[in-house]
């Protein structure tokens, strides 16, 4: 009774989602008040019916309802409660719910936090996020339905991915929605732009902070999908240029340019086009990688069950909403470009540079996953693109974002003395040049070439933005200025600055895991010790272990350093219940500057002996710390009281808008 | 200066353009099944091997037996589930064709292969014997079921990744075999 | 198409087996210096494993997988060169088994094409703001100038309108 309560939701928030597309929208353009007073109320009916049907889909899975379909094929009676309810978007019916109720729920944001914009706008706005809900609805309706039945009832689920049972990638989904379906938020401020013939810095205002939290949790969804992969998967890595990581990575490239682009367009005006028509690309590529993700057309070990038949549902959506608006760009965007001159060197030039080499790094990951696509349709045989390549091409392009990342905080808007720069900037330039030089020939540490260029760019980043920190606050009166600054309405510097050594601090880290880590493979009987970058394991053997769905054999490490014990690790080696290939869980011993790690591999001989893998990987952390540092300066940028100020100063003339529409 | 509007008025259809193409492409793709890694060995002569028949251990089975007939090669093991659904249409083709059906037994245990072919019936002329990949290897599997038509001469005509059935053999299969009969 | 569920079951098996943290370690391969297990290493990291085919044959945990493992180490002892033993699998599997794209005509737009791109998109970019800045700046008109004063010299201005600028 109750799935089908929900699958009944579902066409309800579909009927809702017809009705939200088309009244709001045709009310802005007859001026008609009431149809576009329409828009709030549906968007928050919308969000109702979503979560109805997602409260009933949770409650299949916590009462072991096999005889619904998809809680057959994802859980099983021996599941931990809390994977029971991960494993709702663990498999491609159910993530798509938590997609489209995620839709719902920015939907409801922006009808509740938007009051001081005009009504026509928020019309189009939340018109346009009812389009995007029409297609996933339909395609959840009639391709993917979570809520079909099975008969006869199986009296036991077939499991959740070993590999999914995990506290980390049990959120790193909803993290990853969140943003993908963050951006649609800007995308439907563009859109709805488009469709008004009005861009203006008011605009950008409000499709800031809408842009920068979608963002935020991008960069929290991606960083624990990489942490996850790190201490899950057994074998150390932290990003593989898969398919899917990649069509995360390129909202990602797109959204930050998007940021950057909004902030030009709101504080100079200019960058118009791009700014819209960055917003269009970033939810675009959000949408593709939800196709990349599920139609079978790339191999990844993330995909989803693939089904070509989805792929051409999806593959349609794509050429409507993608196609729609890029023609309404066309269209349109030549009428609302144009703005603010500035010159060659400027703080919107080194912004326009960035915008560029972010918005090229996007085509280039884009590239580089079809490239084998390409290849094959245009008959040139079958190639492979992994991640040799698209290290190479990454390490030589982002030296000069970064360099650019350095430069443009210090530049002033619209014109700027390159004598001024040069003035300011000689010391960090001379400075980086030198840890260049050490770090590349080895003479005070073992280093090469990468490490160089690594530690030099990073150098470069954080002297520069200490630099421009300096400049701050010697107008804002020193180090008490500091405090005044970030209680009013300039928490956006700060946000920018903290994430920007968010940056810093990964390079640094992906430079000194990548060329200091350490692997070694080798054979150990119980009671034999390895010495590993200064610390010595000792293996004592390995014992069965059981747990609630699976038997394991337990290994046990006792790290030394010196005289001192550090830690004891406990690597398993599992075999689930429900049949498949055993699991490894690493045993690690993390640190802020390295992380000692340890997997078992295989038993050897009859005495005990197993095959392990110790690894040194150091600084591997600082990745993830650069994250959280970038969400961080995401969340202080958000808070900058200007948002919420504008609301209080600028009450909407009754018919005032309506007339500029 | 409408010169220079109308050039970048055209410019802002790019963006459109290039989604355009891409849209094309991936509904190229949906056609494909990007697991497939295509043989480089078509066209060339098949490896030669000695291998251990399946059925007669200790006898010795060489590649001599592709020449002088049409033969299909097919990779299978107990342990995988597509061997056994193509299995019925294996038998099916050895009863109604002339060409011969060799069996190439991949990285499989002696004991649960005979279970298989006792349980669901030998379409298999010939079986060989390659638990450990030795061959397997020279041949470019990479996974089963896998199927290479060889000419009379002992050229590889063709390589089949995935399970055959009556389309498969009818539409890629057969034409194969048609075109290169005659040569033997 | 391929009869969809059984490959589909198929393929799942497989991708367990590739996204599984499972069994297999480089232990079993003894060398006789660092620098050759560097060169081991070295290679199957430059190959593809073809059944996680996302992964080098140095990180995949697949059986077919071992098995080139063990394909390569026997060739190394055998005293066969780097290239010798690209040559053989090449010749089994193709192009596909390198993990990097082969640097040949075909696949110069892969390794030369984001370059050039950028190379023209920085281009353009140039010139754009160099015409940019040899426009003039719109003069604003008369009537323009004076609605400008009138709404400076008023009292209670909303600094939250905004004006379109005819541009």
């Amino acid at each position: 009774m109750i799935p089908e309560l929900g699958h009944f939701a579902l066409i309800l928030a579909l009927g809702l989602a017809l009705v939200q597309s088309v009244v709001p929208l045709w009310g802005s353009f007859n001026g008609r008040r009431p149809w576009m007073e329409m828009a709030r109320p549906l968007a928050w009916g919308q969000l109702t019916f979503l979560a109805v049907a997602f409260a009933c889909l949770l409650q299949a899975f916590l009462t072991d309802d096999f005889s619904v379909r998809y809680v057959a094929e994802q859980s099983n009676t021996l599941l931990p409660q809390i994977y029971k309810v991960s494993a709702l978007w663990g498999g491609h019916e159910g993530s798509l719910l938590l997609w489209v109720l995620m839709l719902g729920l920015w939907g409801a944001a922006v009808a509740a936090f938007s009051r001081n914009l005009p009504l026509p706008m928020i019309s189009r706005v939340i018109a346009v996020q009812g389009m995007v809900a029409i297609g996933f609805l339909l395609f959840t309706l009639l391709t993917s339905n979570p809520f079909e039945r099975l008969f006869p009832i199986p009296p036991e689920g077939r499991d959740l991915n070993p590999l999914l049972q995990d506290p980390g990638l049990a959120v790193h989904p909803p993290m990853l929605y969140m943003g993908y379906v963050g951006f649609s938020v800007a995308f439907s401020f563009a859109i709805a732009a488009l469709i008004g013939g009005k861009l203006d810095a008011a605009w950008a205002r409000w499709s800031r902070p809408w842009t920068t939290v979608a963002w935020i949790f991008l960069t929290i969804g991606i960083a624990l999908g990489s942490w996850w992969a790190y201490y899950e998967l057994g074998w150390g890595g932290w990003w593989f240029w898969d398919p899917v990581e990649n069509a995360s990575f390129m909202p990602w490239l797109a959204g930050t340019a998007l940021m950057h682009s909004l902030a030009v367009t709101e504080k100079r005006g200019a960058f118009k086009s791009w700014t819209v028509l960055l917003a269009i690309s970033a939810f675009s590529l959000s949408l593709l990688g939800t196709f990349l993700v599920r139609s079978g057309v790339l191999t990844s070990v993330h995909a989803f069950a693939t089904d070509p038949s989805r792929g051409t549902f999806i593959l349609a959506f794509l050429v409507i909403v993608i196609g729609g608006s890029l023609a309404l760009y066309a269209w349109r965007a030549p009428a609302v470009s144009g703005g603010g001159r500035f010159d060659l060197v400027s703080r919107e030039s080194f912004l326009l540079v960035n915008n560029l080499l972010l918005a090229a790094l996007a085509l280039l990951v884009l590239f580089g996953t079809l490239a084998p696509l390409i290849y094959e349709a245009a008959g040139w045989g079958k190639i492979s693109v992994g991640f040799p390549w698209f290290n190479t091409m990454f390490i030589a392009l982002s030296p000069f974002l970064v360099l650019a990342m350095g430069v443009g905080p210090s530049t002033r808007w619209k014109h700027d003395e390159p004598g001024r720069l040069a003035r300011l900037l000689w010391v960090p330039l001379i400075l980086s040049l030198g840890v260049l030089a050490l770090a590349s020939t080895g003479l005070m540490f073992p280093g090469n070439l990468w490490v160089g260029l690594g530690l030099g760019l990073s150098t470069w980043l954080v002297l520069t933005h200490l630099v421009s920190l300096k400049e701050r606050l010697r107008n804002k009166g020193g180090l008490g200025g500091l405090i005044g600054d970030l209680r009013n309405r300039s928490r956006s510097f700060y946000g920018m600055w903290l994430a920007h050594i968010g940056v810093a601090v990964f390079i640094v880290g992906a430079t000194v895991v990548s060329n200091f880590g350490s692997e070694t493979d080798l054979r150990m009987s119980p009671g034999d010790v390895h010495e590993v970058a200064g610390y010595r394991f000792q293996f004592n053997g390995a014992q069965p272990h059981d747990g609630p769905n699976f038997r394991a054999q337990r290994g046990e490490f006792v790290i030394y350093k010196g005289e001192r014990q550090i830690d004891v690790l406990h690597p398993e080696k599992r075999s689930y219940l429900s049949g498949g290939m055993p699991m490894t869980e690493a045993g690690i011993d993390p640190g802020f500057l390295r992380d000692l790690y340890v997997s078992l591999g295989e038993p050897v001989g009859t005495q005990g002996d197993w095959a392990v893998r110790i690894y040194y990987k150091p600084y591997v952390r600082w990745i993830w710390l650069a994250g959280i540092l970038m969400a961080l300066g995401g969340l202080l940028a958000v808070s900058d009281g200007r948002y919420r100020t504008a609301r209080k100063r600028v009450p909407v003339p009754a018919g005032g808008g309506l007339a500029r529409a | 200066m409408a010169r220079s509007q109308s050039r970048s008025k055209s410019s802002y259809l790019v963006p459109l353009g290039i989604f355009l193409a891409l849209a094309a492409l991936l509904f190229y793709g949906l056609g494909l099944d990007p697991k497939k890694v295509p043989s480089p060995l078509v066209g060339k002569p098949a490896p030669s091997f000695e291998l251990e028949s399946l059925l007669e251990p200790g006898k010795t089975i060489s590649s001599d037996i592709l020449k002088g007939k049409m033969s299909l090669v097919n990779v299978w093991a107990s342990w995988c589930p597509s061997c056994r659904q193509e299995h019925g249409e294996l038998i099916r083709i050895a009863r109604e064709s002339d060409v011969q059906m060799i069996g190439f037994n991949w990285k499989d245990e002696r004991r649960a292969a005979l279970e298989m072919l006792r349980r669901y019936g030998n379409p298999y002329v010939l079986s060989v014997f390659d638990p450990e990949n030795q061959v397997g290897i020279d041949w470019g599997v990479y996974g089963a079921p896998e199927t290479f038509v060889v000419d009379a001469e002992g050229i590889i005509r063709h390589k089949r990744i995935g399970p055959i059935d009556q389309r498969v053999w009818e539409e890629e299969i057969l034409p194969v075999i048609e075109q290169y009969r005659s040569k033997g | 198409m391929t009869p969809a569920p059984m490959i589909r079951a198929l393929v799942a098996a497989a991708l367990l087996a590739c996204g599984s943290a499972g069994a297999f370690t480089l232990e079993e391969f003894q060398f006789q210096s660092p620098a050759q297990e560097q060169e081991f290493r070295e290679l199957i990291g430059k190959l593809r494993c073809l059944v996680c085919q996302n992964e080098s044959l140095a990180a995949s945990q697949a059986d077919l997988a071992q098995d080139l493992r063990k394909e390569v180490y026997q060739m190394m002892q055998d005293g066969k060169s780097h290239d010798e033993i690209i040559e053989f699998l090449v010749a089994r599997y193709g192009d596909f088994v390198l993990y990097q794209p082969p640097v040949k005509p075909s696949t110069y737009i892969l390794w030369f094409g984001p370059f050039v791109l950028i190379g023209v998109g920085g281009f353009l970019l140039l010139r754009a703001i160099q015409r940019r800045r040899r426009e003039p700046e719109p003069d604003l008109s008369a009537a323009e100038h004076d609605r400008i004063e009138r709404l400076l010299t008023q009292p209670g201005t909303r600094p939250g309108d905004t004006q379109d600028r005819a541009s």
